[in-house]
């Protein structure tokens, strides 16, 4: 690959949202930012092809990029009080050094906000979230996601749509909302990286792009808004979690537990990261439910094998997780801890009176993990009946592949133990 | 931009209040018109009589039809509205959820069309 390519894929990856962040504000449209974008990139492809790549080439992209927004605005000759808003972009546009001006540090944040706003469906704020801030392409997207690609440029066209013309605003919210539009936003991110972790369908359990670009994100969201400890926990627990990525799946593509995997495939970089941030959160006494999950996985993390692992603060975590945000997962995963911590017959317990209300009912790791405790207690018939219960509610191949599996070998147990 | 709020309720459950009772909201409601007047975002606004009053008009091959009641029945109805002058979406449903009856039913919040001669002065 040429140097200038190189560096356009590089300041495309990096650069693309801090540029069309600035832009839409400018243009007060998010089409006409991408277009002016777009074709900004276009010229960078042979010019810097030709003359060699700038100094700074995000100012560069931006200066282009902004001159093609004004451009556009005048041919449309949009409203006057927007021309003498223009008139003042323009005087500072003047040398290519200056651009940096153009940027509002905010400028990012009030695009989050704006991709995140509640009046817009999850899926689009999904969709736009990673479209204008991550600047992934609608056929990418739309892979990741596993739905066809003009559903999903559908989506966007709809959500740009709305804001237009619904006059969703683009500013960072009122101290009075900032608390549950930060939510907000966070829910989106750690919804990208779930989709890419645990792909709800498809071949592959991991889609690791789209968890690089959630995490990727919840830097951008951590830099912007520093000393924010539930911003901090999210990209703790999406790191921590993101750290037993290659651990998680064997050669032959199984899904491998927690207890079996092999620690030493766990990015020790990733859970350095993640513990530290997780406390520095937790150092600032604002505790949260991300912050929890992100200190549940930092104790898994700091044990070098599964036997190790301090289940006793991990249950004292779940107390407190229950506290937050009690929810019937929430109560499945706690009633899992406390089984390790003591005994499966207890976790049992507390497994049946989370999924006592049938919110579980339809849910794969409900009965998945009864039906482990169950194998545990010896239980071997029920065991098997909750395996086979568990098996039709889950989409995604590899674990079905992991079900099947516990079950085969139950079965052989099963046949070993009648000839006895 | 222009934002029309429409309210609905239950139109069972605001019959069944007290006098006294509806006399406080429309106090609520009262307040929020001078409010609304005072920062110059009122535009318009009125409650509307009972849904037993309403009449459907249609007109298909020419012929009118004038019809009893709503078209379709639903769990809220229409009770009233707001049309208002926001600066944008958030401050038109921070001032929805001032309506009393954003407490009990729901309000939607539409932007009107801005016409062609607003949309390009």
């Amino acid at each position: 690959m040429s140097q200038a390519r190189e560096t356009l894929e590089k300041v495309f990856r990096e650069e693309y949202g801090r540029i069309i962040a600035t832009l839409i504000r400018i243009s007060g449209s998010f089409d006409l930012a991408e277009e002016a974008l777009q074709e900004a990139f276009t010229s960078a492809a042979s010019k810097w092809e030709r003359e060699g790549t700038p100094d700074s080439p995000g100012a560069w992209l931006t200066t282009v990029a902004h001159r093609k927004v004004i451009d556009a605005i005048r041919r449309d000759n949009i409203r006057t009080d927007k021309q003498a808003e223009i008139a003042f972009e323009l005087s500072r546009l003047q040398p290519y050094a200056e651009t940096e001006l153009l940027e509002y540090p905010d400028d990012r944040l009030r695009l989050i906000f704006t991709c995140c706003h509640p009046s817009l469906v999850r899926e689009a704020q999904v969709a736009l979230t990673l479209r204008t801030l991550g600047g992934l392409t609608t056929t990418e997207i739309a892979h990741a996601f596993l739905v066809p690609e003009a559903t999903l440029a559908q989506r966007l066209v709809r959500a740009k749509q709305k804001i237009r013309l619904a006059g969703i605003p683009y500013e960072v919210p009122s101290l009075e909302v900032i608390g549950e539009r930060l939510a907000a936003v966070r829910a989106v991110l750690y919804l990208i990286f779930n989709e890419g972790y645990a792909a709800s369908a498809g071949q592959s359990l991991i889609r690791s792009d789209l968890c690089a670009e959630a995490i990727r994100l919840g830097r951008v969201l951590c830099e912007l808004l520093p000393n924010e400890p539930e911003n901090m926990g999210l990209l703790a627990l999406m790191l921590l979690q993101d750290s037993r990525r290659d651990a998680r799946v064997n050669d032959q593509g199984e899904l491998v537990t927690l207890e079996e995997q092999d620690r030493s495939r766990w990015d020790a970089a990733e859970i350095a990261e993640g513990v530290r941030l997780v406390q520095a959160a937790l150092s600032l006494r604002r505790v949260g439910s991300y912050q929890l999950q992100a200190a549940i996985a930092a104790v898994h993390a700091e044990a070098k094998h599964a036997d190790e692992t301090d289940w006793r603060q991990i249950v004292a975590l779940y107390g407190e997780l229950m506290r937050v945000t009690s929810s019937p997962v929430v109560a499945l995963n706690y009633a899992a801890a406390v089984a390790m911590s003591e005994g499966p017959e207890r976790g049992l317990d507390m497994l049946e009176a989370a999924g006592a209300g049938g919110a579980l009912e339809n849910y794969y790791l409900f009965h998945a993990s009864r039906a482990d405790l169950l194998r545990r207690l010896g239980r071997l018939a029920e065991a098997a009946d909750s395996y086979t219960t568990a098996l039709p509610l889950t989409t995604n191949q590899v674990e079905m592949n992991y079900i099947q599996r516990r079950l085969n070998e139950l079965n052989r147990r099963r046949k070993d133990d009648n000839f006895e | 931009m222009k934002y029309m709020l429409l309210i609905y309720h239950d139109e069972p459950s605001w019959a069944a209040l007290s006098e006294a009772e509806r006399q406080q909201v429309y106090v609520e409601f009262r307040k929020l018109r001078a409010d609304l007047l005072t920062s110059g975002q009122f535009v318009t606004g009125s409650q509307l009589q009972p849904i037993s009053t309403a009449t459907t008009v249609r007109v298909r091959d020419g012929k009118e039809l004038v019809t009893d009641g709503p078209f379709a029945e639903t769990h809220e109805q229409l009770g009233g509205y707001f049309l208002i002058e926001a600066k944008n979406l958030d401050e038109a449903t921070a001032i929805a959820a001032r309506i009393p009856s954003a407490r009990t039913g729901s309000i939607e919040v539409r932007p009107l069309v801005e016409t062609v001669a607003e949309a390009t002065a």
